[in-house]
């Protein structure tokens, strides 16, 4: 299987720090508050690989750092330190040497993103259409017919009504908004996608629709996904490994039917016992 | 009689913009900020175009003012009075062609520019991003990464809701293949002027502290899809016929509309005053010489 993203020690802290913050942080101690300066250690260590196709799932309750883990290699936020290297078309590129506008340009066209909040993926002033277009515009793509296409054909993969795309996202529901917020993520048909508690808050005939998607999604375009969730369920559907994170640290990874049978950590323990 | 110093600004603020301008030479488009002085008139009153004017012009000159095409209107008036006042040994005309310098706001004359003159144009709003980002921070690394896609997106936006593109005036263009720049509100008639225009383009922002340029023979394009290429205002009747000027009879200029308050219809005259003068002078001067040759 080819390697599409491999990430050693990634590490994200705020605040001003000091030598001891990994030490005395963890779930050893149950926080991820310094105790020396009151930096908080929001991920530290984080280290895994992604297959091609393969979709990795990062569980934890809220604060454990698995959104942080990924807003670092979507470029959100920069790495306190660590390091990430993307393989794609035959190129590696070191994520975190990159300057602005090579990240930018990766994230634009290489990279997918769905948040939680369909806020914080779509532009609300234009119309759904026009959300998709940015991507496209961002990645050169300047003919105005193509772009109108490409959008049609996007909405309608996501089973969004073609007829909507000039409507303001607004207008739709939770579940659609967040349908637009994929297609505007598959716009440039990246072969890394992230998706950050894509269901959250969605009604459950909804979340069992976009999880069908997303599957789809996996299976056609053999696109890579990290997959960042609290619920199981979704883990279970989605996942084909799957990495547990408490207080910034990876505290257990594997397999997921492995993780959720036999769960070797005492959080994944309770985690597993308390849901199934 | 005239104490004060030629130009009205200090030899310092002079250099200041002169340099300012140099470096909006050398990197076509990029705002270059400078330290916009306090004028005796307020921001927002082509203190950026006058600031330049007068750290530009010399004695022996000769100067044009005009606003929205017209030699003769108030501001026009006060600012070329003010720079003959504080810059003794220049001249001032209302011909394009006699003119060294023209300071303008919002049209560009309809004559074609010579390499030996310098247009300077006065702009309100010198950031064509401003309309999609507000922060300048944020602005500026847009800018430094040609990263447009925004401003696209509003040209997309319209399209969808209106079939075409809606922006009349400050149409952003980018500039030797990298930044975009708002041209002032010059009607989108000017905009393909700016395109290896033989003549040096500079543009002073007062208020907002910024001078960049449009160097002679440079590439200018507006922004625009493939597919829906840019195009300026369309000056045909119902009957599609190109509308001509009431006054000249010129069919190839800018037009502004009127209404006439005699008989209530709508009339069509030419922007640029200048213009529509030396059309005239010319029909009556082939009309006397028809004239003198039939006497």
């Amino acid at each position: 299987m080819d390697e599409v993203l491999s990430v050693r020690g990634l590490s994200k802290r705020y605040g001003q720090g000091c030598p001891a913050c990994y030490e005395l942080t963890g779930p050893r101690f149950e926080t991820n508050l310094c105790p020396r300066c009151g930096s908080v250690v929001a991920a530290h260590d984080v280290s895994f690989s992604l297959y091609q196709g393969e979709i990795l799932g990062i569980m934890g309750e809220s604060g454990s750092g698995k959104s942080t883990a990924v807003k670092c290699l979507y470029f959100d936020e920069p790495p306190s330190a660590g390091s990430a290297e993307f393989f794609d078309q035959g190129e590696a590129y070191q994520l975190f040497d990159l300057n602005n506008a090579q990240q930018r340009r990766l994230a634009n066209q290489r990279f997918g993103m769905v948040y939680q909040n369909p806020h914080l993926g779509l532009n609300f002033d234009i119309s759904a259409g026009g959300n998709i277009a940015e991507r496209l515009l961002m990645s050169n793509v300047d003919n105005y017919a193509q772009i109108r296409q490409r959008a049609i054909s996007l909405l309608s993969r996501t089973e969004v009504l073609a007829e909507r795309m000039d409507e303001m996202p607004r207008n739709f529901s939770g579940g659609m908004q967040q349908r637009v917020q994929i297609a505007k993520a598959l716009a440039t048909n990246p072969p890394l996608l992230f998706l950050d508690e894509v269901t959250t808050g969605l009604d459950l005939s909804v979340q069992a629709a976009i999880l069908d998607l997303i599957l789809e999604i996996q299976q056609q375009s053999r696109t890579s996904m990290i997959v960042v969730t609290h619920d199981l369920g979704v883990i279970r559907l989605l996942a084909d490994r799957t990495l547990v994170m408490k207080y910034g640290r990876v505290i257990e990874s594997g397999l997921t039917d492995q993780i959720l049978e036999d769960p070797q950590h005492a959080y994944t323990q309770r985690l597993v016992a308390s849901a199934l | 009689m005239n104490q004060e110093h030629f130009g009205f600004l200090d030899e310092y603020a002079k250099k200041e913009v002169r340099r300012a301008t140099l470096k909006a030479v050398a990197i076509p488009g990029y705002q270059v900020p400078y330290s916009s002085r306090e004028m005796p008139m307020g921001r927002g009153f082509g203190t950026g175009g006058l600031q330049l004017t007068l750290a530009l012009i010399g004695r022996g000159e000769t100067l044009k003012v005009i606003d929205q095409g017209s030699d003769d209107s108030v501001n026009a008036v006060n600012l070329r009075s003010f720079i003959e006042m504080t810059c003794p040994g220049i001249h001032t005309t209302i011909r394009t062609e006699q003119a060294d310098l023209i300071q303008s706001r919002h049209r560009i004359p309809e004559k074609p520019l010579r390499e030996d003159q310098l247009l300077v144009l006065q702009v309100p709003y010198p950031d064509a991003l401003v309309v999609v980002e507000a922060s300048e921070d944020r602005r500026k690394l847009l800018h430094g990464e040609a990263d447009y896609s925004r401003l696209l997106v509003k040209l997309y936006e319209d399209i969808v809701k209106f079939s075409e593109i809606t922006i009349s005036h400050r149409y952003p263009t980018r500039i030797n293949g990298h930044y975009v720049i708002d041209p002032s509100p010059i009607p989108r008639w000017d905009v393909p002027k700016l395109h290896n225009s033989p003549a040096l383009i500079l543009l002073g922002a007062g208020r907002e502290k910024k001078i960049y340029a449009v160097p002679p023979y440079t590439q200018a394009e507006p922004l625009a899809f493939e597919d829906v290429p840019f195009r300026v205002e369309d000056f045909s009747d119902e009957h599609g016929q190109r509308r001509s000027c009431v006054r000249c009879g010129c069919n190839s200029s800018f037009l502004d509309e009127y209404v006439d308050s005699a008989t209530g219809e709508q009339v069509y005259r030419c922007s640029d005053s200048d213009w529509c003068n030396q059309q005239l002078e010319q029909q009556q001067g082939v009309e006397q010489a028809v004239e003198v040759a039939n006497g």
